[in-house]
């Protein structure tokens, strides 16, 4: 049986210059997919034709067997919520921006908002704490109020597929804990099917349950964060010397830093 | 929840209205010859054919109609323009679309359009013009299907630059009969005697203002970026399209009867954002009203302030709307809520 979101075969860039190429991903329903890789390897691109901000000529992205280029706006923003990394900051309050979540369910012309949307976006600003700022406006949130009112507005589409570009990028480790526990909790409770661009691969190994490690635009490896994580695929692909070793608590690849200092002692008593 | 918020909207509507409805009766009573406020009412109930009934019936009152369509509609397109590329500083003037229809009026003027074929030519070769312009300026700035607003902007104001001096080359070369013409509707003025025309303006802007608010969704969404209009479900290639065949309507029409006024269309989408708030359900209207009362009052003053000589009103916004303009730079610096 075919996958539930497949992505075949396709090549995208800019200009003449593909950025990434021949990239195949399937991922199953109900799956936590992060997709890692250096600065330039193409995750964003990537996210890009997902997306169908950068249109591709070659191969084709399906949901539940249907090609994404034969979705309607509408019925694409009903099925695939997004969430990028630079989160608009205008003057907008953030009931009035996670109410924007049910815009894509407007039948017809609907000038007030229903009393099923109010419903739908209550429930999931009650379950992301967000309801507590619903009056503030988005210019006077924080980093990372942002990004969890960014998901709030996601899950108010009541998608199938969640697309995180860098979730956690510019937040404290406190945060990036929260928003990651947040996403795996949707993940386990809602059976909401996760794609994730990830740059920390300590948090990717974690978090998620499959792991593509991207290298100049090509797919470098796939597979169990156990698999992706080894110290000789990320020394190939980010060309840096690393030490790999079980989470003592959860099992998952951690991911420790090794210095020049220490390099040069180790091979000074080797 | 949001119940609370469709009431202050309510309110909002009803002072502007009555803002409105105040200027126009200041608008009507002020004048070479001054009526008092208290004798408006009866002048116009009993109809008299009295000096004063002719002035305020023939004289001020279509003034004052024309002036809020006229007023209104520079207002809504800016609103919209505004909505479209998120930028403060986009206006019909700015991004051309004056120019072009000023420059479609101008070939009317001297080919003698609106004598030979008639007076509404005016109208048709201004939004013939701005719809030219907004084309124009289109395929310029569109790269790969997609539109590049910096782009836009700049190109805008180059062609605005282009019809400009072509305007003045036609002036230069022309008549001196329509040479008049010309000039005095490039300044801009309310001082329009064809009830015709008059017509068109008032229908034009109240079904444009109704034709916007279909737009509601495609408008509200565009607030956080193309991308992400587009994520949530909106057409938004097509959805920018006819908003700019509504401004450029909007716009060609203003310009062939009233000439370029300018700031209208760029201050008072501007303050009213600031008052009501981003939302164009209520931003649309609030503009109309609002964009509609300032050109009244505005003129008001153009005909009191020397007379019995008038001033065009093209003058008094562009001193008004240029000093509020700054006002609202430097609070927009201290002020963290902005566009």
């Amino acid at each position: 049986m075919e996958a539930f979101f497949v992505i075949d075969n396709i090549s995208c860039g800019y200009g003449n210059k593909f950025k990434i190429s021949e990239i195949s991903i399937s991922v199953q329903q109900g799956n936590f997919l992060g997709i890692i890789g250096p600065n330039g390897s193409g995750k964003t691109t990537l996210f890009r034709a997902i997306t169908g901000d950068l249109k591709f000529e070659s191969g084709s992205i399906k949901l539940n067997g249907k090609n994404l280029k034969k979705f309607s706006y509408k019925e694409r923003a009903q099925n695939i919520a997004i969430v990028t990394q630079d989160i608009e900051s205008p003057d907008i309050t953030v009931e009035d921006y996670v109410l924007m979540g049910r815009l894509p369910f407007h039948k017809g012309y609907q000038f007030f908002e229903s009393k099923e949307d109010v419903r739908i976006a209550e429930k999931y600003m009650k379950m992301t704490a967000v309801n507590k700022m619903k009056n503030k406006y988005l210019s006077q949130l924080s980093g990372g109020e942002r990004q969890m009112v960014a998901i709030t507005r996601a899950l108010v589409q009541e998608p199938k597929l969640l697309l995180l570009d860098e979730p956690t990028s510019h937040l404290d480790i406190a945060l990036q804990i929260q928003i990651l526990n947040l996403v795996q909790q949707l993940n386990a409770e809602l059976g909401l099917t996760v794609l994730m661009i990830i740059h920390d691969l300590n948090l990717a190994g974690e978090y998620c349950d499959e792991l593509i490690m991207m290298s100049n635009g090509k797919i470098k490896d796939k597979g169990s964060p156990e698999k992706v994580l080894t110290y000789s695929n990320i020394e190939d692909v980010y060309g840096t010397v690393v030490f790999t070793q079980p989470n003592p608590l959860s099992g998952r690849p951690a991911i420790f830093l090794v210095s020049k200092r220490i390099l040069n002692s180790i091979n000074n008593t080797k | 929840m949001s119940r609370s918020k469709y009431i202050k909207w309510g309110l909002w509507l009803i002072t502007f209205l009555l803002i409105a409805v105040m200027t126009v009766i200041f608008s009507l009573a002020k004048g070479e010859i001054d009526i008092p406020l208290s004798k408006i009412y009866n002048i116009l109930i009993n109809r008299n054919n009295d000096l004063e009934y002719t002035v305020l019936k023939e004289i001020r009152l279509p003034r004052i109609i024309l002036g809020l369509s006229v007023g209104g509609a520079l207002s809504l397109a800016g609103v919209i323009l505004q909505g479209i590329y998120r930028n403060p500083l986009v206006e019909p003037y700015t991004l051309g679309i004056s120019g072009g229809a000023a420059l479609g009026v101008a070939f009317a003027i001297v080919a003698g359009l609106n004598f030979s074929v008639g007076s509404f030519m005016l109208p048709v070769s201004g939004f013939i013009g701005a719809l030219i312009t907004v084309f124009l300026v289109y395929i310029l700035s569109v790269r790969k299907g997609k539109i590049h607003t910096q782009n836009m902007l700049l190109i805008g104001v180059m062609v605005s630059f282009i019809a400009s001096s072509a305007i003045m080359f036609i002036m230069a070369t022309t008549t001196n009969e329509n040479l008049h013409n010309i000039v005095f509707w490039v300044m801009g003025s309310l001082d329009e005697t064809n009830k015709d025309l008059i017509k068109v303006a008032v229908i034009v802007s109240i079904l444009c203002l109704l034709i916007s608010y279909i737009f509601i969704d495609p408008l509200n969404a565009l607030r956080l970026g193309e991308d992400k209009a587009r994520h949530l479900g909106i057409n938004t290639d097509l959805s920018i399209k006819l908003l700019f065949i509504i401004s450029s309507l909007l716009t060609g029409m203003c310009v062939s009867i009233a000439g370029v006024i300018g700031f209208v269309g760029l201050i008072i989408p501007q303050f009213m954002r600031l008052i009501v708030g981003s939302d164009f359900r209520i931003l649309l209207i609030s503009s109309f009203l609002t964009g509609g009362g300032f050109i009244v009052f505005c003129d008001t003053i153009a005909r009191t302030i020397v007379a019995p000589n008038e001033l065009p009103v093209g003058v008094i916004t562009g001193i008004i709307g240029g000093i509020s303009f700054i006002a609202i730079l430097i609070n927009l610096g201290k002020n963290t809520r902005h566009i």
